[in-house]
């Protein structure tokens, strides 16, 4: 009797079970109905269930140029921003993660308003800026946005990597002789590699489907999310489109699975050691 | 073996504020110069007022901007009507999130955990354009939930609710109903993951104790388990209120012809050429989230991050 | 006899709180010395002064009559065991034991013969491809231990070393720290907040409270002759008399500290002996070989013992009254 009691009380109940199963579908199935429309033969709606099944608008998606332009242009400023995010984020976790002084607050606070603050704040206030100071519109302006918002993630993972890092190893490492420099190429790369990884991944993938803070400092370039924002406000392209969005969605599953692997493991090695 | 190399890194290391000060530069100046320098700027546009005649901005010290903001009825109602909706959107994102975060915190094995968390962070990271395309071709008039109703005889349902004032439409993709689930549906993730780490950090014993003490299931849960999460969803409600009061993609695409914050923003300074006003709608999400914050932070909603 | 280490009027602030204030200590060559205290006495930031990990604002520091005051602690031929062993965790125990020799640029086979001499010496043969987190802590109690003494420092620091582990392996620890210290004939500097741990194993004790040294000796004369009541307090089990007390109830004129052990439970037949007291019997704790007893009469608080004789039946009851005595030899005179 007492057993049933306490058998009872560790398991989930019933509703639980289902409100759990119900927020993951909720959270996943719409993403399957984009992969099933990518392979839709109507054209003109969003017909459910589609009439019928082709491959064919994928392979007229690899014809097109001016897709394969805006992909190029995507990627080429995730990887830039992604680089510059990496340096400045962990330049700012190293200096901030023990460190108290006066402002050191704030500055945290700075780096995080990026991502805090609506993208259109951020993007209204650039272009703006960009305009006073007579900068013309080019992939450039589209990374500075870009940086500003991706190094928050590269911070944060750093910062986390920092805070479950022993103390001592920069001491110890300097106790057994090694100098500074040795100490960062031999104890502090190593150890923060992966936590950089997986939040330039992130920073990666956040940065290849921004569109807000893009819309307002791209001027006429097209990235991919911007290509794909025209086509959902005024949809010509619908399976196109669907093609697209099945593309964005393995370009970006593939770093945050990749940077979830990587966390992961050591969120593994941290929990046996306690 | 000493170079000036290995001089100067014992100098730093003697002087750590001055290593300190090399580390902070880069990312200080970047922030600093590009970031806030281009927000002040535009948000100090509040100040200032379009002359009516010539369209142009007039770069004089004055509160006639921030006045009219507040005194066209047209401006409160988007006003009202933008802190309504991520309101509701909060609650709706905790209600739905919850048992997720609890099911996740308390009944997992490890393994099941890291599958729960992938379910959550990929979601959370991948695109928010796909995501919101989805749901049109979901909540499209020929689209699933359409089919899906009809095939269970319930399309009269659908347009009873489709027939009620304020949140129906023409269709779900043209309602806020529609509209407030793509919110609640791409801003969730940001409600689990804090609500999950403030159950994982109520410990079990603290559970044990209440049916110890002859608390039934659910008085446990109302009296010790919800009260320990409410930090974890004050905080997760940051995320997504914050983020629903200033998004103009989602009003845009699925919403009514009526404007929200975000889109009140993107025509002032767009079409309209009125940055003034664009700016003093914008500082509206940023004192309601301070405000916000302000008493999010007194509910230990930061201890949950 | 060489002097190990002399720290002269180190003074040191964080903030406003006052870490260490005016420390004078010497250490001998060869000396196994414990910097004993309770938490927030200043002890580990002694430690880290000697290291080199934190620097002193006014004072010197040297370690074989030379001034390391201002040379970083990659120079300094002393090495430290840290409390959470801080193993670096993407290298292998033999990466780990290693590590120094590499930083040396020693030749390869060195290293390995090296590795394999003083893992073997910590009973670590075996375990050279294990990651710190596969190991178990005393084991990676072993590697730290390992990878400090590879470099056959001058002086090894451990800061708190056993800390971290369950009681049983701790007294095994102990004496194996003891045997490695004679073995390597090195001074250790310990620092501990366990007193037992601190009296077994040192050859001389440094008690730290408030950031001052209250008092450096041998833990005989510690136990023995306490200098202040804050020493008699902290070590062993003792018994304080104020001034006021003393001259009150027993007509003394200085507070004074008196042991358990040195307090006697008279029977009627027993000769008087130079202090007396007629107490009441508060709290009885069962200590396995002997019964502590906890004694009061107003202000007046007593602790004694009493052995367990197999013969005799235990008679002493809560609430019964009983007659202590001691004489002067026993007691230490402490500055109230």
């Amino acid at each position: 009797m007492l057993f049933r009691k306490k058998k009872n009380l560790n398991e989930a109940s019933l509703g639980l079970k289902i409100g759990a199963i119900f927020g993951i579908l909720f959270l996943h199935v719409p993403l399957f109905f984009i992969i099933l429309y990518a392979f839709t033969t109507e054209d003109k709606s969003y017909q459910f269930p589609p009439p019928g099944y082709t491959l064919k608008w994928f392979s007229i998606v690899l014809g097109r140029e001016d897709i394969w332009n805006a992909v190029g242009l995507s990627l080429q400023v995730a990887l830039i921003s992604t680089l510059s995010a990496i340096v400045l984020g962990t330049l700012a976790a190293a200096a901030l993660f023990k460190a108290s002084f006066f402002g050191r607050d704030y500055i945290t606070l700075l780096i995080i308003l990026p991502i805090a603050l609506p993208g259109i704040i951020t993007g209204i206030s650039l272009r703006s800026a960009f305009g006073v100071a007579g900068i013309p519109f080019s992939t450039w302006t589209i990374i500075i946005g870009h940086a500003t918002f991706c190094m928050v993630v590269v911070y944060n993972n750093v910062v986390a990597r920092l805070r479950r890092s022993s103390p001592n190893l920069i001491q110890a490492s300097m106790d057994l002789g090694a100098n500074n420099i040795q100490t960062f190429f031999y104890v502090i790369l190593p150890n923060l590699g992966t936590a950089i990884l997986a939040g330039g991944m992130l920073a990666f993938a956040l940065s290849f489907d921004e569109v807000i803070v893009t819309t307002f400092t791209a001027g006429q370039q097209t990235t991919l999310p911007i290509w794909m924002l025209s086509e959902l406000i005024r949809p010509r392209q619908r399976p196109i489109t669907n093609v697209v969005a099945v593309f964005i969605i393995c370009i970006t599953f593939i770093p945050i699975l990749y940077a979830s692997y990587m966390t992961r493991n050591t969120t593994d090695t941290d929990g046996s050691s306690k | 073996m000493t170079s000036a190399l290995e001089d100067f890194s014992n100098y730093l290391y003697r002087n750590k504020h001055i290593l300190l000060l090399l580390f902070l530069l880069p990312p200080l100046l970047w922030l600093g110069i590009i970031y806030l320098g281009s927000l002040i700027v535009f948000l100090f546009h509040s100040f200032f007022y379009l002359d009516g005649f010539t369209g142009k901005v007039v770069y004089k010290i004055s509160l006639s901007t921030i006045i009219e903001l507040f005194s066209s009825p047209a401006n409160i109602d988007i006003l009202i009507r933008t802190v309504v909706l991520a309101s509701v959107v909060s609650l709706g994102a905790a209600i739905i999130g919850f048992p997720i975060a609890y099911y996740m915190a308390k009944y997992t094995t490890p393994k099941i955990k890291v599958f729960f968390y992938l379910a959550i962070m990929l979601p959370l990271w991948s695109s928010y354009l796909v995501r919101v395309y989805s749901w049109k071709l979901i909540l499209a008039k020929e689209g699933i939930i359409s089919w899906f109703l009809a095939k269970l005889h319930l399309t009269w349902l659908l347009e009873a609710i489709l027939a009620l004032p304020v949140i129906g439409g023409p269709s779900l993709s043209i309602s806020y109903l529609g509209m407030f689930l793509v919110f609640t549906y791409i801003w969730l993730p940001f409600m689990i993951l804090p609500i999950q780490a403030s159950l994982e950090r109520v410990p079990n014993s603290l559970i044990n104790a209440s049916y110890d003490l002859g608390a039934t299931k659910r008085q446990t849960f109302y009296k010790v388990i919800l009260p320990l999460a409410l930090p974890g969803i004050a905080a997760g409600s940051i995320f997504t209120f914050s983020l629903t009061l200033g998004d103009y993609i989602i009003p845009y695409i699925i919403g009514t012809s009526k404007f929200f914050i975000g889109q009140a923003v993107y025509t002032h300074q767009g079409t309209a050429g009125n940055i003034p006003l664009a700016a003093a709608f914008s500082l509206v999400p940023i004192a309601v989230m301070a405000v916000y914050i302000y008493f999010a932070k007194k509910l230990g909603a930061f201890n949950a991050l | 006899m060489i002097k190990a280490l002399e720290l002269k009027n180190i003074n040191k602030k964080f903030n406003e709180t006052v870490a260490l204030d005016k420390i004078h200590l010497e250490i001998n060559d060869g000396e196994f010395f414990s910097l004993l205290g309770p938490s927030g006495s200043g002890k580990t930031t002694c430690l880290k002064v000697i290291g080199g990990f934190e620097q002193p604002d006014s004072g010197n520091v040297s370690l074989f009559n030379e001034n390391v005051t201002d040379i970083p602690p990659f120079k300094r031929n002393v090495n430290t065991v840290f409390q959470d062993y801080a193993l670096f965790p993407h290298m292998n125990v033999e990466e780990n034991v290693c590590y120094s020799l590499k930083i040396k640029k020693i030749p390869k086979i060195e290293q390995e013969s090296q590795v394999e001499e003083i893992l073997s010496t910590v009973k670590l043969t075996g375990y050279e491809k294990r990651k710190p987190s596969e190991l178990s802590g005393g084991q990676r109690q072993r590697v730290a231990l390992a990878r400090s003494l590879i470099n056959k420092p001058k002086i090894l620091l451990l800061d708190e070393p056993l800390g971290a582990l369950d009681l049983k392996l701790r007294e095994q620890m102990q004496i194996e720290l003891k045997n490695l210290q004679r073995q390597f004939q090195i001074t250790f500097i310990y620092v501990t907040h366990d007193q037992q741990e601190a009296l077994s194993m040192s050859d001389r004790i440094a008690i730290f409270n408030d950031g001052k040294i209250e008092q450096v000796d041998t833990p005989d004369n510690i136990y023995k002759n306490p200098k202040t009541a804050f020493v008699a307090d902290f070590i062993g089990t003792t018994s304080l008399v104020s001034k006021q007390l003393a001259a009150k109830l027993f007509n003394y004129n200085s507070a004074f500290s008196i042991r358990p052990e040195n307090i006697k439970i008279n029977n009627e037949q027993d000769s008087k002996s130079e202090f007396n007291a007629k107490v009441v019997v508060t709290d009885i704790q069962f200590q396995g070989s002997y019964y502590k007893i906890l004694c009061k009469a107003n202000d007046l608080t007593l602790t004694t013992l009493h052995y367990v004789d197999k013969q005799k039946t235990f008679k002493i009851n809560l609430g019964d009254s009983l007659e202590l005595s001691w004489n002067k030899i026993d007691i230490t005179n402490i500055n109230d």
